[in-house]
This record gives structure tokens, C-alpha cells and sequence, in this order.
């Protein structure tokens, strides 16, 4: 945390404070970036994205899409020499990049997380048409999978009506605790 | 009485502070002050003769003198006092910088309480009693636990100045993890040419008894004076009727079934075995637990083959007990194993590299093992799984080493120069081969290291790689390995053929158990504690007994043989006397008044308390009462403390001197 | 055997054949479940990924309703509503902030006192030894690649499931069946997970490795315990560049069929990619 009175939090206080860890962690090996599955997608790698919120390069840090083609698949955090667990990490730029309302290069991704919540807040429980709908009307991208489309359908695996729990109000009330 | 008082300015350290002058005033109108001056450098030769010239015209009983922290002059103020005549220990420091001038700002504040501090030093001086140091006697022999190279170059420091050695080793032949190595860096030397002349010339040494496949057993006993129990191992073999013909070796129908130590598991051994062929002694030992006789009272075809009648099978371990005056610990260490379970640790090590798992994924010693003239392939690099010569190798510096999460958080210091040789010594020997380093930082601060490494990247054309890898995977044969490079942002996948993890330099798994039986201090890695990092770096605070090599901390040849002569330094300073001179501010018990329920032995941190029986003049038991071994006691005081009937007061320090102190503030 | 239930999201919906084999087979066993009343969505990834308040808060619902029911031990079939449901648990101990937050939604409760268990550790409990009495087929001679994928093996310090990175404990349920359990490489390599939908390339390409590692090992099939991977190597192999045509199962599924339960009624016709041939392997 930094020390200097009435200082403006830095990006990595704010991480700090999400994740209870601090960056000054990593040592930038980069064995994280060695093993992720989905490092080639990305610009800067997940080692990068760290070290430039070590420097105090907030903005590059929170306008990179790394932090969002992050599959969330813990091959970091359980790798990592430092016990740094880096997806914690990943999710806190991602929650700070949202409130912050930050510039995103991929818009796909926030819209999918936004849309899967959203039935999740109406209904409690997913609700794949609902939100398939939803991200591609929000996204266009309305030929995707139209070829398993029918499929789904016809086994039974795509619902056309949510699956509703009962504390709807439990839920609502989860929803505008945590927001 | 008559009392000097001396109040020292220490220049401006304690002068800006503290009205000295006033000091003096006042100190000289304490009851039993026969004199009181101060002065700008009590401690140098003017300032010291005003004191003894004070002791020989005033007629003065004691001194006190205001001064910096007794760490610092003690003992020189006391030697001014001796020299003029007055017993040493009536000489008291009032500490008036480190405790005064140093620590407050306020002038008129700070001197009170010098004057105060001045006026507790009289009056504890005034109950204090002129002591006399101890004299304890030295026995002028020492031993040296661990034959590797540290081990033996104590042994032959402290032999070569005349004095008996007794050294122990564990292992059926002295040398220890540096003759398995193939060269050394920075020169590149064959490590055993270099190794086995000491090792000769230990085992041909007048002056040392050496003693193989040896364990300490016990150590009893004090600076100057321990008596340690030794048991030597039974090998089976007559030692006075071997001549180490390696018939045995050669007939036993074991050969390659047993684990080979000294090759890392690569290839496997006779149930009795020389570890080496330059092996000292260069007597073989019969592994029981891998022997068919021990095991199933079959076979003894190493006896029958004997031209010399040399196999004993019913030998036995036999304890010796050796007196010695110091004790030099240079067990040395072992590599971390990443393919088992540390232990306190429920993940098991690295599972990601695939050691254990492929053959050819291996550990520095063994690329060791397979790069040395005297190895399983003759010093030829090939791949233990199908014997091929491998055209891509990999090296991983940091596996267990700078590792929170599976391993060791320190770093092994080693590890870079080592790989740097391993893959210059590939390269040398294939020359069409590859060599990939992948390394963190590079640790090169020796003498000639970091030209060394330079020479590993620029004329062997070894590329160095900065960043971990992730993980290791076997395809078609090959080893896929997947890195980073964290220089340049690019991800780097290599398709090894074989694979070298440069593991982390451990303490020995068993040296918490050894530390308790000598008394001393280790760290949560097992490692052994010096007193001091910086100024005290070969003594533990056991006195006697000194640390040599990597036992203490992973380091490398040029400063575990550094370190081993530093031992032996402080043993033979040991030896330069008849008699120790210790200081006399020991416990005493008032065996009249001693109850016997000794909780002073169990509080007692240095072993110093004793139980003696007291016997009327039938020789029947009256009572047992705590003893204080003067030669071991530190004067910590913890005794007297916790004593319920205080039977046990500190000598220079007992109750009425502090009461004294206290009641005069 | 009785034991807590909570099916997740996907178990009613693009994972129903998992819910259906799974009942079927713990019939068989003499297991009985006892669904979480009004159980609600786990977050899965999109809660943790945008919200980490959220994504604590809304498992520990699950949990409350558990404890409410008096159940002692909970099944969660689905690898990411496992990881989500002891993550948070782990979580709120750590965080006596979030645990006094969530204790004034649901009401104070034993937390610690209800134990999450994936289907792997399920079939521990029913031990080998009686998969094996009630087997029917065995299943001789068929290659299963077990695929782990993420959430099922890390993070480790949290679940103490089985091992990070060379996991075995699926090996030995499908060995009970009869199957032999090959030596692969991607057992645990991510298949893409959520990226599925907004990033289909992703997934694509990942699921795509794998298949092709579990091929070159010689697998018939691929045994998965988690709806996201099943979705991503089943259903997504229509659009991988190679037409490998590999059965993907649940762990439910192909112990089903050695229980001699018929494949459709496990739901293997549910799938994208048939498993006729691997179904002609084990006649």
C-alpha cells in the first residue's frame, strides 16, 4: 500500500485490496505466461500485464485484453513459484476495469459475463436461451452456432423457458448487496 | 571503600549530550568515591593511565567508569585496572551512550540520568567480590565430522600443524558429493584429480585417524573437553586383510539390482561395493539390506572368491569413544528430491517436470555422473532412456530453489555456475548439439565466474533463456518443454531430448538429529546457525565446536575450503593453550540449600547443570543437588530466576549487587 | 448412502445426459440424493471473473440452504460449481467481513460443517470393490482417456483433491469398469472453458489439442466429469480441422454402461458425436 499521505490509490492498492495480495509478489519469471493455454491470443503477456501495474502503468494495464482472454484456468496461480495466484488477479483488473468503466478491446466477453448474470439476477438459476439472446443481440453476432442451433433444441439441451428458483427476492437481494 | 569514578566524553558522543563535567561533580560527592574525573578519551593510552595512576596514588578499591556500551571497552578498561593491581572484576562500566547521550536529546534530563547510572554502577561495585577467570584444560585434539572436501581440509590443517585428528564419515569412503562431480567451475578442472590427493594424503596422514562408515553417536561434554561416542558401522570386511582386489565386486550375483548412490540411481551396484574406484579406503562394504545372505542365508560367494579370508559376515558396528577438544561439523549437503513429497508439504514437488517420470528429465549430480570419465557412460553424454547421444538439451536452473510455493525460498547459489559448466561441457563434447539454459537471474560472483559464464553464451554459443518453464512433456521421444522468455515477450517451446533441473542444495535430511546431539542451533531448513552472519561466520554459539562447508549454507568449493581452514583456525586458537580462560560470571548452587528439583536443568539452555549425588562418609545417598559445569555455563542467569529457593545465584551478578542497583535509582 | 445433491445449471440444461446417467447409476449403487431445495446458480465464471462479492456470496446461498436441509455432504457433479462451492467456503473463513455479509442474507450457519464432493471422490466413497460386484460388462480392452481439465485439480491448497498435476484418481474408477486408462498428455490442458461463446476460436483450438493428444495415445474415448469440457470437446468438434470423430463421456456415462445400463437411457444419444463404435467395442 502506498505510504504517502492522502496518495490517490495506485492500481495496485485497489488490487491489494480486492485480492489481499500484493504484486510486489512477482518476480516476473514467467512461468505463468509459459503455461497458459490461451497466451498466444494475447498482446501482452499475463507476466506483462503484472509488470506493468508494478511500474504504475495503470491505464496500458487495465486497456490490455489479456486480463479478459484470461480463461480463469488456475494453471498460473498453481504453478507460480511465488504462490501469487494470478487469476485472483485477473479477475480483480477485470472488476476494476468495469467499474472504472475502462476503454475494452473485447467487448464479446464483457457482454457474455453481462448477459449471463443478468438471467441469473431474474431467474436464479442460467438460462442459456435467455442469455445466448441477449449477447447476440448485443454483439450481432447473431450466425454463431446457428449449426449446433437446432440441435440443442432438438435435444432437449436449450430450453426455450427459464428454469425460475422460488426466493427470487433471495436472489435480487444477493444481487444489490454485491453491485 | 575507595572508589574511582572515571566519566569519559567519547568525544562529542557523549559530550553533546551530556554535561560530563557535572557528572564527575556529582559522582564525586557519592558516599565511598574517592576520586572523580572526567575526560575526553577514557579508553586511549593517556585516558587509560589516568586511571591506573588514580588506582596506584588514591589507593583505590574499585573503578567505575561512564562510558560506551562494555561491548565495546570492557575489557580494556579492566585490563587497565589489572595492570595497575586491581583485580579486573572490580572494575564496572556505566553505559552513558548507547543508553544515554545516544538515545535522548534533552541535555539537563539526559544527564540526571547519567548521574543516576553512575550511582547504580558504585553501588553494585561496592557489593562486588574480585573474581578469578576460570581455567578450564584443553584436550589438543579435535574432530572433524564429514569426509567431503571441507572435512578434509580442516583435517589436514589442524594435522598438519601437529595435532591429532580423528575424522568421521558416513559413507564408506571420504570425498563426499565433489567426487562424483566430472569438473569444477570456473577452471574446468577434473574435479577427482584434484580431490583424490587430499584424500591420499588424509588416509596416509600420521597425524589423523580416519574412520569411514562412521556415525557420531553421542557428544558429551565441553569446550576443551568432549568425549564423543562413535559407532563404526560394520562393512563385513576384515580392513586389516583386504587389499582391495575388487574380486568380490566382480562375483556378486547382485551386481546391478542395488540403487547406486554415488552414480544418482543411474545405474545399479553389487550388494558389496567400493563406491569408486579411487574410493579411500579402498575397502569394499556389503550393503545388507541388499545382500542375499543378510537377507535369505544364501549365497556367500564373495567369501568363497577371497584370496585373503577378508569377509566377515558376522562383524558387528562397534562404539568408540574419542576425547576431543573442538568439534568441526562438515556434513555437507544433499539435493532436494522433486519427485517425492517434502515433507509438511501436501504437494508433491513439481509433478509438472516430469522427474521420475522420464528417464531422460534429470538432476544436476547425475548430468555430473554422466559427464564425469568415471561415470556410467564413460564421459560420454548420453540419454539414459536408449543411450543415444541427445542433439537438444535443456537445462532449468531455480527447480526447488527461490520457490515459496513448491520448494525453498533462498537461493542455492550454485546452481548458475554448475549449469553454465554443464552446457559448456555439452557443447565441447557435441559440437553440433544445442544447449538452452532457462534461468531467472544469473548468480556469478566469484572470481572469474561471470567471465566463465559469458564464455558459456558468447564462444560455446549457449542460449540462455530468461524465464521459467512451465511444464515438460514427452512426445514421440522428445521432451517437449514450454517456456517463456520474459526478455523479449515471446513464448518458447523446445522439443528436448533430454532435459537437466539444476535442484536445490538442501541441508542433509538428518542434520536436526545430529544438531541435538552436539547442541547446536539450525534453521527451519536444517541448515546450522553461526553466531554471526557477518563477523562470526564458522562458530555456532556451542563454543568448541565450528561450522566448515555447505552444512551451514549452500555454497560453493572456493568457500566451503576457505571455511573449513577458518575452522580449523579457531580449533587450533583453541589448542594454542594449556588452559581456557573463561569468564568467571558463572552460576554457583548452594548445595546445602539446593533442594534437588531441578528446574534449572530443565531451563538451562547450554546443558551446563548437572545432577551431583551427595553421599555421607558410608557412601550413602543424602541428597542429589544441581551442579553448574563452570566450563559450559554461559551466565545467562535463567537459573537463578527460575530457582524456587534460590539455592543458585550468578557469580558477579547475584542478588544483593542487583538489589543494590535498583535501590539506588 | 445418502448425500446432498445440488445438480448446478447446466445438469437441466446443455448437461442434461449427465444428470440423467448420473441418477441412473447411483440407482444402481444404492446411492441416494436429496436435491438442494430452491438451489440456485453457482456464478460459475462470470460472477467470479466481474465480481468477486458476487461470486463468494451467491455459492454460500447453496450452502446455507444445505446446512438448512441438515446435510453433512454435498455432490456438485459439475467441475465448476465444485470449485466455486469450496472456493467460497474457503473464502468466507478468510474473510470474516464477507462471512458477517452473507450470514445477514441467509442467517447465521455452520459454514465449515458441510463437506463438497466431486464425482471422482463420489465414487471413491462407493469404493471400486462394488462397482466391480455390479458390473456387468466390462469393459476389456477399451482405451479412456480421463480428462480432468482445471477446476477439478486446482487450486490445490484449497480442495486437497487428488494431485495438481499428475492427477490419477479417475484412472482408478474407470479401471474398476474394466477400461485401461492411458498415459496422455493434456489431462489437464483447459479446453477454452467459458470462452465457448464469445470467443469460439478459443475453444476451438484448445479442445481441438486435446482431442488430438488423447488420438495419438491410442484413446477410444475421453472421459470427462465436468458439462463445460463435455460442451467444448463434443460439441465443438464439428468445427475442429480434423475429423477425429472422438467419443466424449461423462464419468457417469461409461461406468453406466459397464453397469450394463443401455446407452440411450445414459443419454449417449444426447450427444454430438456418436459413440456407435466405441458401443461395438465393448459388445
Amino acid at each position: 500500500m502506498s505510504h504517502a499521505p492522502d496518495a490517490v490509490l495506485t492500481l495496485a492498492d485497489k488490487i491489494e485490496s480486492i485480492t489481499s495480495q500484493s504484486t510486489l509478489q512477482c518476480y516476473q519469471c514467467g512461468k505463468c505466461s509459459a503455461g497458459c493455454p490461451v497466451r498466444d491470443y494475447m498482446d501482452d503477456s499475463p507476466n506483462q500485464v503484472v509488470r506493468l501495474v508494478q511500474l504504475g502503468f495503470d491505464e496500458s494495464a487495465l486497456q490490455s485484453s489479456t486480463i479478459w482472454l484470461c480463461a480463469g484456468c488456475l494453471t498460473c496461480s498453481s504453478r507460480c513459484p511465488q504462490n501469487f495466484d494470478l487469476a485472483k488477479f485477473m479477475d480483480a483488473m477485470r472488476e476494476i476495469s468495469l467499474k472504472e468503466k475502462t476503454a475494452i478491446d473485447e467487448k464479446d466477453t464483457v457482454e457474455f459475463h453481462k448477459a449471463f448474470l443478468n438471467q441469473i439476477k431474474k431467474h436464479g438459476r442460467a438460462f442459456e436461451f435467455g442469455f445466448i439472446r441477449d449477447y447476440k443481440i448485443k454483439t450481432q453476432n447473431f450466425l454463431q452456432d446457428v449449426d449446433v442451433a437446432p440441435e440443442m433444441f432438438i435435444k432437449g439441451k436449450i430450453g426455450l423457458f427459464p428454469h425460475n428458483v422460488k426466493d427470487k427476492e433471495g436472489i435480487k437481494k444477493i444481487f444489490d448487496k454485491t453491485e | 571503600m575507595r572508589i574511582g569514578v572515571f566519566i569519559c566524553h567519547c568525544g562529542e558522543n557523549i559530550g553533546r549530550t551530556v554535561d560530563c563535567p557535572e557528572v564527575s561533580r556529582a559522582a564525586g560527592k557519592f558516599p565511598g568515591v574517592a576520586v572523580s574525573i572526567d575526560y575526553k578519551y577514557m579508553c586511549s593510552d593517556p585516558g587509560q593511565n589516568l586511571i591506573k595512576n588514580a588506582i596506584k596514588e588514591k589507593n583505590l578499591d574499585a573503578v567505575v567508569v561512564g562510558s560506551c556500551s562494555p561491548h565495546m571497552h570492557e575489557k580494556t578498561f579492566r585490563k587497565a585496572c589489572s595492570d595497575a593491581g586491581l583485580n579486573q572484576y572490580l572494575c564496572e562500566i556505566a553505559n552513558l551512550r548507547e543508553q544515554c547521550s545516544w538515545v535522548h536529546e534533552d541535555i539537563p534530563m539526559a544527564t540526571a540520568k547519567a548521574i543516576d547510572l553512575v550511582r547504580i554502577a558504585v553501588e553494585k561495585v561496592k557489593r562486588d567480590a574480585p573474581l578469578i577467570t576460570i581455567k578450564v584444560p584443553v584436550t589438543k585434539r579435535a574432530l572433524v565430522i564429514g569426509g567431503g572436501i571441507s572435512g578434509i581440509q580442516s583435517a589436514l590443517d589442524i594435522a598438519n600443524a601437529g595435532f591429532e585428528v580423528v575424522l568421521v564419515e558416513k559413507e564408506p569412503s571420504i570425498g563426499g558429493h565433489m567426487s562424483q562431480l566430472s569438473e569444477t567451475f570456473p577452471t574446468l578442472d577434473c574435479s577427482q584429480c584434484i580431490l583424490t590427493p587430499r584424500m591420499v594424503e588424509v588416509y596416509q596422514h600420521p597425524k589423523i585417524k580416519l574412520l569411514t562408515y562412521s556415525e557420531v553417536e553421542k557428544v558429551e561434554g565441553f569446550i576443551g573437553n568432549f568425549k564423543v561416542t562413535i559407532r563404526k558401522k560394520a562393512r563385513s570386511i576384515d580392513e586389516t586383510k583386504c587389499t582391495g582386489c575388487g574380486d568380490c565386486a566382480q562375483k556378486c550375483p547382485i551386481k546391478k539390482k542395488a540403487f547406486s548412490e554415488f552414480d544418482e540411481g543411474l545405474i545399479n551396484r553389487p550388494a558389496i561395493y567400493v563406491p569408486f574406484p579411487q574410493a579411500v579406503p579402498n575397502i569394499p562394504v556389503i550393503d545388507r539390506t541388499a545382500c542375499t545372505y543378510y537377507q535369505t542365508g544364501k549365497c556367500q560367494l564373495c567369501k568363497k572368491v577371497c584370496g585373503r579370508e577378508a569377509i566377515s559376515f558376522d562383524q558387528e558396528d562397534i562404539l568408540l569413544t574419542e576425547n576431543v577438544g573442538s568439534i568441526i561439523v562438515a556434513t555437507g549437503y544433499t539435493l532436494y528430491t522433486i519427485d517425492k513429497k517434502p515433507e509438511e508439504s501436501p504437494i508433491k514437488g513439481y509433478g509438472e517436470y516430469g522427474y521420475g517420470k522420464y528417464k531422460d528429465v534429470i538432476a544436476g549430480l547425475q548430468f555430473e555422473r554422466i559427464a564425469s570419465a568415471s561415470g556410467p557412460t564413460s564421459g560420454e553424454i548420453l540419454r539414459p532412456s536408449d543411450k543415444t547421444v541427445p542433439k537438444k538439451v535443456v537445462f532449468i536452473q531455480c527447480v526447488g530453489s527461490r520457490d515459496e510455493s513448491k520448494g525453498f525460498s533462498y537461493c542455492s547459489k550454485i546452481c548458475c555456475m554448475y549449469t553454465a559448466k554443464h552446457a559448456m561441457l555439452y557443447k565441447h563434447k557435441v559440437h553440433d548439439g544445442e544447449a538452452y539454459v532457462f534461468y531467472m537471474d544469473i548468480r556469478s560472483g566469484g572470481k572469474m565466474y561471470d567471465e566463465f559464464v559469458r564464455r558459456a553464451i558468447e564462444e560455446d554459443h549457449v542460449k540462455y533463456i530468461r524465464g521459467r518453464v512451465s511444464r515438460i512433456y514427452e512426445e514421440n521421444g522428445k521432451y517437449i518443454v514450454k517456456g517463456e522468455d520474459t526478455l523479449s515477450g515471446m513464448p518458447v517451446t523446445i522439443d528436448a531430448d533430454l532435459v537437466v533441473l539444476a535442484t536445490a542444495m538442501t541441508a542433509q535430511h538428518d542434520s536436526s538429529k545430529l544438531a541435538q546431539k552436539i547442541g547446536i542451533p539450525y534453521d527451519k531448513y536444517g541448515f546450522y546457525n553461526e553466531v554471526h552472519p557477518k563477523l562470526r561466520p564458522v562458530e555456532v554459539s556451542t563454543a568448541g565446536v565450528f561450522l566448515a562447508g555447505a552444512c551451514q549454507s549452500p555454497k560453493d568449493i572456493p568457500e566451503s575450503v576457505a571455511m573449513a581452514s577458518a575452522a580449523a583456525c579457531k580449533s587450533l586458537v583453541l589448542f594454542g593453550s594449556d588452559f581456557l580462560e573463561r569468564e568467571p560470571t558463572v552460576a554457583k548452587v548452594n548445595e546445602s540449600v539446593c533442594a534437588g528439583c531441578f528446574y534449572c536443568r530443565k531451563v538451562c539452555a547450554y546443558n551446563a547443570i548437572e545432577i551431583k549425588e551427595i553421599k555421607d562418609r558410608q557412601g550413602k545417598l543424602i541428597k542429589t543437588v544441581a551442579y553448574v559445569n563452570s566450563g559450559l555455563c554461559q551466565g545467562c542467569g535463567t537459573c537463578n530466576a527460575v530457582c524456587p529457593s534460590k539455592s543458585v545465584e550468578l557469580i558477579g551478578f547475584n542478588d544483593e549487587e542487583i538489589y543494590a542497583e535498583i535501590n539506588a535509582l | 448412502m445418502k448425500i446432498g445433491y445440488y445438480p448446478g445449471c447446466s445438469l437441466s440444461g446443455t448437461g442434461r445426459e449427465y444428470d440423467l446417467s448420473l441418477k441412473k447409476v447411483l440407482n444402481l449403487l444404492d446411492v441416494e440424493l436429496e436435491e438442494i431445495s430452491d438451489w440456485s446458480c453457482c456464478g460459475a465464471t462470470s460472477a467470479h471473473a466481474t465480481n468477486h462479492l458476487l461470486s463468494t456470496i451467491l455459492p454460500v446461498r447453496n450452502l446455507a440452504l444445505g446446512k438448512k436441509q441438515n446435510l453433512t455432504e454435498l455432490l456438485a457433479p459439475c467441475a465448476a460449481c465444485y470449485n466455486r462451492l469450496i472456493v467460497s467456503q474457503y473464502e468466507i473463513e478468510k474473510n470474516p467481513q464477507v462471512k458477517k455479509q452473507a450470514f445477514e442474507l441467509f442467517g447465521e450457519f455452520d459454514s465449515k460443517g458441510i463437506s463438497i464432493i466431486n464425482i471422482i471422490e463420489l465414487f471413491q466413497k462407493i469404493g471400486k470393490d462394488k462397482i466391480i460386484e455390479k458390473r456387468e460388462i466390462e469393459l476389456k480392452g477399451i482405451k479412456a482417456a480421463c480428462y480432468y481439465g482445471c477446476l477439478l485439480v486446482r487450486p490445490f491448497e484449497i480442495t486437497g483433491f487428488d494431485d495438481s498435476e499428475q492427477p490419477h484418481s479417475m484412472e482408478e474408477i474407470i479401471s474398476a469398469a474394466g477400461a485401461v486408462p492411458i498415459d496422455w498428455n493434456y489431462k489437464i490442458e483447459c479446453c477454452g472453458a467459458s470462452h465457448s461463446i464469445a470467443h469460439k476460436e478459443i475453444a476451438v483450438d484448445l479442445s481441438e489439442k486435446i482431442i488430438n493428444d488423447a488420438s495419438k495415445h491410442g484413446a477410444d474415448v475421453i472421459v470427462v466429469a465436468c458439462p463445460m469440457c463435455h460442451s467444448n470437446l463434443d460439441m465443438r468438434q464439428k468445427a475442429m480441422k480434423k475429423n477425429i470423430k472422438m467419443p466424449v463421456l461423462y464419468l457417469s456415462e461409461f461406468i453406466g454402461l459397464s453397469l450394463g445400463i443401455g446407452a440411450n437411457e445414459l443419454g449417449l444419444n444426447l450427444h454430438f458425436i456418436s459413440s456407435d463404435l466405441l458401443l461395438e467395442k465393448v459388445k
